[in-house]
């Protein structure tokens, strides 16, 4: 594989123009009704250059950033999630026959815009998060043929993070700022020259890469780029201890502190969106007014809507505190039973679009002060009992 | 015990009575088709409906592509009735026979008030079998102990007819079934068919009896102390509502039966049934994949949290 290359700035254009020419639909992050989106994207001048974004607990905007600077936010507002796994699917249509029904499946090459599709600016955690979708929706008993179909044929661009937000912690999950294996192409967007590192971790990046004018990369433009992760690594706006989640949250079922969260939780369902890897789906069937046709819908669903794990009878969670355990302990200790890793990739997008601001690192370290606190007073209590009888 | 053959449909002689022919080796080509795409529901004909009780209906389906589904005691389906939606039903026929396929299906929301209006000839989607069976050759050589209460007696049908089929392999054989009242007793035909030709001990009780009913009244749950099976070498299977089988579980192993072997059929909410739409999920299982059926040892901590 050739090494790692230099791109001058003006080469993002000539890299939307080969990835287009190969077939590509390109989706990039621009500026769109006060939020940094994935949308498509022909031309370079669109990507949201000199603009940055601010985020915190509940609360997101767009600020002024570096100037010239292509990359300079943390991440896109909705993750390239809703790119692979769309939040509406059709899976079939069926029609009323004279013999009863018949069911004809639908597929994503079926669509009006089956292009293949290629992302640019994927950051390390969603690079990361499309790793734990493919575990979970590829590598299992059942294989699900519409994401497998998106995801074959797509073309990932990454670009390593240089300006982590106020909610990030990618650097303490292990999948930033730097994007690990996963991507086609990785840049680092470097200054003082403005220029782009390129390296190719795919045969389909290396030929994508042959087709871009470059120049070889030098020590410095490696050093660089080492300096700036670096950089990007010490502001991250916050850090998640996760040696200990497998075993402390189930520990912790009955907990205080989830009805303390549900004090604020509103059930919104937003920080499940929002995730880049929770792929819960409901189907919905809907037919017309004859009743002849009937589509069936896979949407995206949430483990905070009380319909969800609806029986006959009831709910089987009525509390907001059951769901949001439901949800913090599936994502951080019973998905690493079910896939072999943890679900959670520290994009932070779920404290940041979270109405209530509520922060899942702070949470987590209320729930392993008050477990630790559990854990000494009943140490103290056995010490006080042998010391009786001593 | 008189059976509740309230409207019967011609074809049908209860339950008991579709015909039972011997498997055949087509489940295998069905097998590799379902496997192509598990999504997609294959249409089924109803040739025959039985209504087992006031609200519980018994539906005989034919594919209309005449490849037999191939399914191990206590599998299930997901049913969908055209237009409306799809839930998760447990198949309540014979696992030996490659005649219709039989669903009992209790009315109690749209998609089962539309599958239990299902009429002969209506066309219905299938997909599946998915889930884990009941394993009932585990019991072989030993006592089984089948608990149901409610509904849970349709999912528990096809392994109570493996061991009628396989008797001798077994030792004694005890079926205790609690229902809300008498007129909800399923399957009152086989019931006294198991009793008097399979030397299966059945007992039943109802939590409400009106004056004429001269059986037990009762929790289900009671009648495990002193059901006669051999504990340390019984297997025991379990369904019904989920407050029931922790009731029964706990008397079960208090009684000295392995937690390992009582087990649970599970509900909760399904959409897809092959583990992908998560629904499912307690902690760390998918109830569709990893269950419906159990092991208590599994399943006991989890049963122990509230709202897990």
């Amino acid at each position: 594989m050739a090494g790692p290359a230099i791109l001058a700035p003006s080469g993002l254009q000539a890299l939307l123009d080969v990835l287009r020419a190969r077939g590509y639909r390109v989706l990039g992050p621009q500026v769109r009704d006060g939020a940094i989106v994935l949308a498509e994207l022909a031309d370079a001048a669109a990507l949201p250059v000199g603009v940055g974004d601010a985020q915190a607990p509940g609360r997101y905007r767009l600020r002024d950033g570096e100037p010239d600077r292509v990359f300079g936010f943390a991440t896109t507002a909705q993750s390239p999630k809703a790119v692979l796994f769309p939040p509406d699917e059709l899976l079939w249509r069926g029609r009323r026959t004279a013999d009863g029904f018949s069911i004809e499946p639908v597929a994503p090459a079926d669509e009006p815009d089956h292009r293949p599709v290629a992302v640019l600016g994927v950051r390390g955690c969603d690079v990361a998060a499309i790793g734990i979708h493919d575990r979970v929706l590829l590598g299992r008993a059942h294989v699900d043929a519409h994401y497998a179909a998106r995801r074959e044929e797509a073309f990932l661009v990454a670009v390593t993070c240089s300006a982590p937000g106020g909610t990030c912690f990618c650097a303490s999950v292990g999948t930033g700022p730097r994007p690990r294996a996963g991507s086609d192409l990785v840049l680092t967007e470097l200054t003082e020259p403005h220029r782009f590192l390129v390296e190719a971790t795919t045969a389909a990046g290396e030929a994508v890469l042959a087709e871009l004018p470059t120049a070889p990369a030098t020590a410095d433009d490696l050093a660089a780029a080492d300096a700036l992760v670096e950089a990007a690594t010490a502001q991250m706006g916050r850090s998640l201890r996760t040696d200990d989640l497998h075993e402390l949250l189930p520990a912790s079922a009955e907990s205080p502190r989830w009805a303390a969260i549900a004090e604020r939780c509103l059930a919104c369902t937003n920080c499940t969106a929002v995730c880049p890897t929770c792929f819960c789906t409901g189907v919905e069937d809907a037919s017309d007014l004859t009743g002849d046709l009937d589509e069936r819908h896979r949407v995206w669903d949430s483990c905070f809507s009380l319909p969800y794990s609806y029986i006959h009878g009831g709910a089987v969670r009525t509390w907001t505190a059951s769901r949001y355990r439901q949800w913090l302990t599936h994502k951080l200790a019973s998905w690493q039973d079910q896939f072999g890793t943890s679900g959670c990739v520290g994009c932070g997008r779920c404290i940041t679009w979270c109405p209530a601001g509520i922060d899942l690192t702070a949470e987590v370290a209320t729930i392993r002060e008050l477990a630790e606190a559990h854990d000494a007073v009943a140490a103290a209590s056995d010490g006080d009992v042998l010391g009786g009888h001593r | 015990m008189t059976a509740p053959m309230l409207d019967r449909t011609p074809g049908v002689a209860g339950v008991a009575g579709v015909a039972e022919a011997p498997a055949t080796a087509t489940g295998t080509a069905h097998a590799a088709a379902a496997a192509a795409d598990p999504m997609l529901p294959r249409p089924f004909r109803v040739t025959a409906r039985h209504l087992d009780t006031r609200d519980t209906v018994t539906l005989a389906l034919d594919p209309l592509d005449g490849v037999p589904l191939a399914f191990a005691a206590g599998q299930f389906t997901m049913l969908h009735a055209f237009g409306v939606g799809e839930v998760p039903i447990s198949i309540s026929g014979d696992p030996r026979s490659c005649g219709p396929l039989l669903h009992t299906i209790r009315d109690v929301g749209s998609v089962t008030h539309a599958l239990v209006g299902a009429t002969p000839g209506t066309a219905i989607g299938v997909r599946g079998p998915f889930g884990t069976g009941w394993e009932v050759g585990a019991g072989q050589g030993g006592d089984v102990v089948v608990i149901a209460g409610g509904i849970g007696l349709a999912p528990l049908r096809p392994a109570l007819l493996e061991l009628a089929h396989d008797r001798a392999a077994y030792g004694r054989v005890v079926l205790l079934y609690g229902a809300r009242s008498p007129e909800d007793i399923l399957f009152a035909g086989d019931l006294a068919r198991w009793a008097a030709h399979h030397r299966i001990t059945v007992e039943v009780t109802v939590d409400y009896g009106p004056p004429d009913w001269t059986g037990r009244v009762g929790l289900v749950t009671d009648l495990v102390p002193r059901a006669g099976f051999d504990p340390a070498h019984a297997l025991a299977l379990v369904c019904g509502p989920e407050v029931m089988m922790r009731a029964v579980a706990t008397a079960l192993v208090a009684r000295g039966v392995a937690p390992e072997r009582v087990r649970l059929s599970m509900e909760r909410n399904m959409k897809c049934g092959v583990g992908l739409c998560g629904h499912c999920q307690l902690r760390e299982l998918f109830l569709c994949l990893d269950g419906p059926v159990l092991g208590f040892d599994r399943l006991a901590p989890l049963m122990d949290v509230r709202e897990l």
